[in-house]
């Protein structure tokens, strides 16, 4: 029975599918490109060794080739950096691009939820209001089928879109900036073998005056620092490595450091821990209380990988970003930006002093905790390891503003799955149960319980929290 | 008319515990799988949240989770001469609806059958002579033996991370385990819950009548585990809220803490939910299943083709798609012929309520499994010849609750109802037990299922009937088992006791368990048994049923550690012999 012993190709049933509800696993988001989306191959092409310098032995070969490279640059003048570019139809350029599109995250804004993968439209709330990604499959009408490598990599490196027009540092250009051309053209042939998706995105939904574009020309020149990532000799090739991945590709900083009133990095709390989008991304210095002080090498790179380890699990926008991206990485470059992470000074922690018990609140937080959380965390809140995460002597717990906490306390949460965690576990909503100043109370119970200390939470910030969960979309 | 749909190497019926497994095993080896499941979808984070899970109403009174009467029920009556009545409100037992099955809401006590439980006729006959059996008695062994299953045992438990303590390691007896359980090739995957009060003065008092008291294996787990599948479960919290509940703490072994956050990730995988098998179909010549046909939520009918089919049903469901599908000769109670319906067995519970003045025991601290037993008196752990019935069970002290609408234990003569009856609960909510035994029930000729001449389900199929009732060697039995437990709960100190042994006839109206078996049992023979000890279909040699179904008679033990290995012990040999010769494995 040959069908069952080989497994065939599955017989898709499309959305016709009928039934009365379908549950489907999920297909891996970055699954390798698929038969019919891999490029066919050009009309004449040409295999390693065949092409009309097979006759020279190699070293000539080499020669020559840089003669007429040499040539081409004189001709073509700074077009000649087509030259040097990668081979767009090499499997291996495309599979690179496709791991660098992951460890970009692109999927994250420029697939819209349910939508298909990079036709855009995904709401970006920023405080100036909506963005929406644009479409970037080769679509030629309403994706970036007729864009040139330059123009995209302009977009990429520069934030200038095909017609000079400004983008949204909403597009992390600040950080892609730093990825090499050859890495962005790399992407760029991936996404050229994407299904092309007729959509066509108005991606500028600000009001005015922030849907000027031209004002980013201003932007640019106080907070843009363009250039290509610069390796430091005194480090390690996988300090540079993973330097280059932080600060580039996967953007760390644009969640995780703190912007002023502009939007713009403050670069002098780089990775201190920042508000967005109602979530709270942590302090990622070597802090001991509120940053990774305490992790290892490995504990990050489980992190990164799997999205928990003894510590922590992601949820929120960070399981989206494990979910997309860090958990594609390899090994080698996960303990690359470990060590990276690890050697960023401590910062943005402080010595607050812990709450006293006595505080007629905290002895409020704890009667709820005892009641709604010890069971899962523990009375002494050391948590279950890779189930419920730890909450004394927790950074995530201890961070300067408690954003995170009233909300999955409110909303409930669900941790990421992953292959190598694929528990997923889930905290129940508490909205239902708890008043504003229950929230607070426990909130600031567990902030300064066991050993954490951390300002207290107010209960018009859970109102504030409520009303803002209420209102998104 | 159905609709075809296209083809999949592999189509289970029912996604509970047995269909969980079996789909993770099948899509492991690379085949695509479509599970199809009459009940709802069901996941830990959206269902059993334990914000609100706790709910005794909702769940244990108006049995949410269940599948409803008006959406399919069975018949029932003592034996064949009376006239079957439909079930219009569950009662003996709980039947399953939705992803996980029976799994969701199970207790989840662990036990592995004795190692003469799997060739209970020869071992019976041997030692006592077959005159000692009652004639109408039909057991038989399973063909499989305890030594074959072991390692099926391990897997699932593994799987569960299940929390005991062993008593016999690759035959080395150990200290607080079960003295008398077979070997295990290795200790289990967690240590023993700790016990609450009332069963550690139990454990004291049958330890000093010279019994060996052990904890009950149990799938609510003492500490945090990782399975092999890499799924993580976490220590029970003795909320109580367990059996006929969700866990919400990830603590009790089910398909969805276990299994499903595995597969529902493999591509290779669907589930298709609120969708009802109606029929499993053959081709022209009725030995090779086509596929099957089923219904979905909104009436529509489909027929799915695939070149396996797993019957994973739940034993009754199980022998009703059967009987539905003429696979297999129904069981003819009249000749004694017929291997569909054959052996219908049961579980055989007592209690002793005990009343204390001086005790307190908070028998709220509670969880599914949680408890002390001694198996001095199981299978045959004992000599039978002086009492004249065969069988036995588990004795203990387990702990699976006090929830308030449900507990309200009073001392006999109390008034049924008033200020007096409140006082009563009042003052005996926290101070009264009741441990109970677990008794076998072997199988008899006059007790079987079929289809009901009268009654039709909401597609206009007739009604699986049930013809059963307790037999004189399990009512002698559990009058045995009962006066043991009262002797041991004696000890304790109690003001009054209350000993409940199971007498007369089978009512379908109180709660025992949910441990029906039999119906389309394993054997050797495919005269006596519709499945051979593969758990393939005789007669349709790609057809693999699994459940309690597969039992010949019942063992004084909760079935579904059992039914797993079982279950298991199938998918090695389909991995193995199967895939690469498809045919009978066993030729009649
Ligand atoms: C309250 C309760 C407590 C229990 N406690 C214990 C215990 O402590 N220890 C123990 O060993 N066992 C216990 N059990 C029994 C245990 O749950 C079962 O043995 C086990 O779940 C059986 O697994 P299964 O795969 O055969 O069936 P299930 O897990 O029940 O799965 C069968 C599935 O098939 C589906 N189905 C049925 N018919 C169809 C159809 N026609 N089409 C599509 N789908 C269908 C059902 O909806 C169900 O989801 C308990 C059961 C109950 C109800
Ligand atoms: S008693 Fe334990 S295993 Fe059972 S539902 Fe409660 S926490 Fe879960």
């Amino acid at each position: 029975m040959q069908s069952v012993t080989s497994p065939r190709l599955r017989e898709e049933v499309g959305s016709r599918a009928p039934r009365g509800f379908r549950v489907r696993g999920k297909r891996d988001p970055a699954a390798a490109p698929s038969a019919r989306t891999r490029p066919s191959p050009r009309p004449s092409p040409r295999k390693r060794g065949e092409g009309v310098l097979s006759r020279y032995p190699a070293v000539e070969r080499c020669a020559i080739r840089t003669l007429l490279l040499a040539g081409a640059l004189l001709l073509f003048g700074n077009v000649g950096a087509l030259a040097r570019d990668p081979d767009k139809q090499s499997f291996q350029v495309i599979e690179h691009g496709r791991y660098m599109a992951i460890a970009g995250d692109c999927t994250a804004c420029h697939t819209a939820k349910g939508g298909q993968p990079f036709a855009g439209g995904g709401a970006l709330e920023t405080p100036f209001g909506t963005l929406l990604a644009p479409n970037i499959t080769p679509d030629l009408p309403t994706g970036i089928g007729s864009w040139t490598d330059d123009q995209f990599v302009n977009a990429v490196q520069n934030g200038v879109g095909r017609r000079s027009d400004h983008l949204y540092p909403a597009m992390p250009y600040p950080y892609y900036t730093r990825m090499t051309r050859e890495d962005i053209i790399a992407i760029r042939a991936y996404l050229d073998t994407v299904e092309p998706v007729q959509n066509k995105v108005i991606a500028n939904q600000l009001p005015f005056p922030f849907n000027q574009r031209e004002a980013m020309v201003g932007w640019n020149l106080l907070y843009f620092k363009p250039g290509v990532f610069k390796s430091d000799p005194g480090k390690s090739a996988e300090w540079n490595r993973g330097a280059y991945l932080v600060e580039g590709a996967e953007h760390c900083g644009l969640c995780h450091t703190p912007k002023n009133a502009m939007g713009g990095d403050e670069n002098d709390r780089a990775m201190q821990g920042s508000v967005l989008q109602n979530w709270y991304a942590p302090n990622l210095t070597g802090d001991r209380r509120v940053g990774i002080g305490d992790w290892t090498t490995q504990d990050i790179v489980l992190y990164l990988k799997t999205g928990r380890n003894r510590y922590d699990i992601a949820s929120g926008p960070m399981a989206e970003a494990v979910t997309n991206s860090t958990s594609h990485l390899t090994d080698a470059d996960l303990r690359a930006m470990a060590i990276y992470l690890k050697d960023q000074s401590a910062g943005g922690g402080g010595m607050p002093q812990p709450v006293s018990m006595q505080d007629p609140t905290m002895q409020r937080g704890q009667a709820i905790y005892y009641d709604r959380c010890a069971a899962c965390h523990t009375v002494g809140g050391e948590g279950i390891v890779g189930l419920f995460p730890r909450l004394s002597g927790a950074p995530l717990v201890q961070q300067s503003q408690a954003t995170s906490l009233i909300r999955v306390v409110l909303e409930g949460s669900r941790a990421v799955a992953t292959n190598g965690a694929p528990t997923g576990p889930a905290m129940p909503s508490f909205a239902w149960q708890l008043s504003d100043p229950d929230v607070a109370a426990v909130v600031t119970y567990i902030r300064n319980s066991w050993g954490n200390a951390a300002p207290p939470v107010a209960a018009s910030d859970v109102a504030n929290m409520r009303k803002a969960l209420l209102e998104q979309p | 008319m159905a609709t075809k749909l296209p083809a999949t190497d592999v189509v289970v019926i029912g996604l509970g515990w047995t269909g969980s497994i079996v789909a993770e095993s099948m899509t492991a080896a690379g085949l695509n799988v479509v599970a199809i499941e009459r009940g709802p979808w069901r996941d830990t984070a959206t269902d059993f949240p334990p914000s609100y899970s706790p709910d005794e109403l909702r769940y244990a009174v108006r049995l949410d989770l269940f599948v409803r009467t008006a959406q399919t029920t069975l018949t029932f009556r003592n034996n064949p001469r009376q006239t079957a009545l439909p079930v219009r409100e569950w009662g003996a037992f709980l039947l399953p609806n939705g992803v996980g099955g029976a799994g969701v809401h199970w207790n989840a006590e662990t036990w592995r059958f004795l190692p003469s439980d799997f060739v209970l006729k020869t071992q019976l006959t041997q030692r006592y002579g077959a005159k000692f059996l009652p004639p109408d008695m039909t057991i038989q062994d399973y063909g499989v033996t305890y030594d074959e299953l072991e390692p099926y045992y391990d897997k699932f438990e593994y799987l569960c991370g299940t929390s005991g303590t062993a008593g016999n390691l690759r035959g080395q007896k150990q200290p607080f385990g079960n003295p008398f359980e077979g070997p295990r090739s290795r200790p289990y995957p967690t240590p023993a819950q700790k016990q609450p009060y009332g069963p550690v003065l139990w454990a004291e008092a049958a330890k000093e009548m010279g019994y060996s008291p052990f904890p009950q294996p149990s799938g609510n787990l003492s500490q945090g585990y990782t399975n092999p599948l890499g799924v993580t479960l976490g220590p029970c919290t003795f909320c109580g809220f367990c059996e006929r509940f969700g866990c919400g703490n990830y603590s009790k072994a089910s398909p969805q803490i276990t299994i499903l956050p595995v597969l529902m990730r493999r591509a290779n995988f669907e589930a298709r939910t609120e969708c009802e098998v109606t029929k499993i179909n053959l081709d022209n010549t009725g030995k090779r299943a086509t596929g099957v046909t089923y219904t979905d939520s909104q009436g529509r009918e489909w027929e799915q083709p695939a070149e396996i089919v797993f019957l994973c049903a739940f034993q009754m469901f199980n022998v009703q798609l059967l009987l539905l599908s003429g696979i297999g000769q129904p069981y003819d109670v009249n000749t004694g012929e017929g291997v569909i319906g054959r052996n219908f067995s049961y579980q055989v519970t007592s209690s002793a309520q005990a009343f204390f003045d001086n005790k307190i025991f908070n028998t709220f601290i509670a969880s599914g499994s949680i408890g002390m037993c001694i198996d001095e008196f199981n299978g045959d752990n004992f000599d039978h010849a002086p009492y004249g019935f065969v069988g036995g069970g588990y004795i203990g002290m387990v702990q699976t609750n006090a929830r308030p609408i449900e507990t309200t234990p009073v001392p006999p003569g109390t008034p049924k109802w008033g200020a007096a009856w409140k006082k009563a609960v009042r003052d005996n909510y926290l101070s009264t037990i009741l441990p109970a035994t677990h008794g076998s029930c072997y199988s008899y000729r006059d007790c079987y299922l079929d289809l009901d001449p009268t009654y039709k389900d909401r597609f206009g199929r007739p009604l699986m009937r049930l013809t059963f009732d307790f037999h004189e060697n399990e009512l002698k039995m559990s009058q045995f088992l009962t006066d043991r437990l009262a002797e041991i709960v004696q000890k304790m100190g109690p003001r009054q006791i209350v000993k409940l042994p199971r007498t007369g006839h089978c009512s379908i109206v109180p709660y025992q368990t949910t441990h029906t078996c039999g119906g389309a049992i394993m054997g050797i023979d495919p005269k006596t048994s519709a499945l051979n000890r593969y758990l393939q279909s005789w007669d349709v040699h790609n057809l693999f049923v699994t459940g309690a179904t597969n039992f010949p008679q019942n063992a004084g033990y909760n079935p579904t550690d059992t039914v797993a290995a079982l279950t298991y012990w199938m998918l090695d040999a389909v991995h193995k012999q199967y895939l690469k010769n498809p045919g009978p494995l066993v030729h009649a």
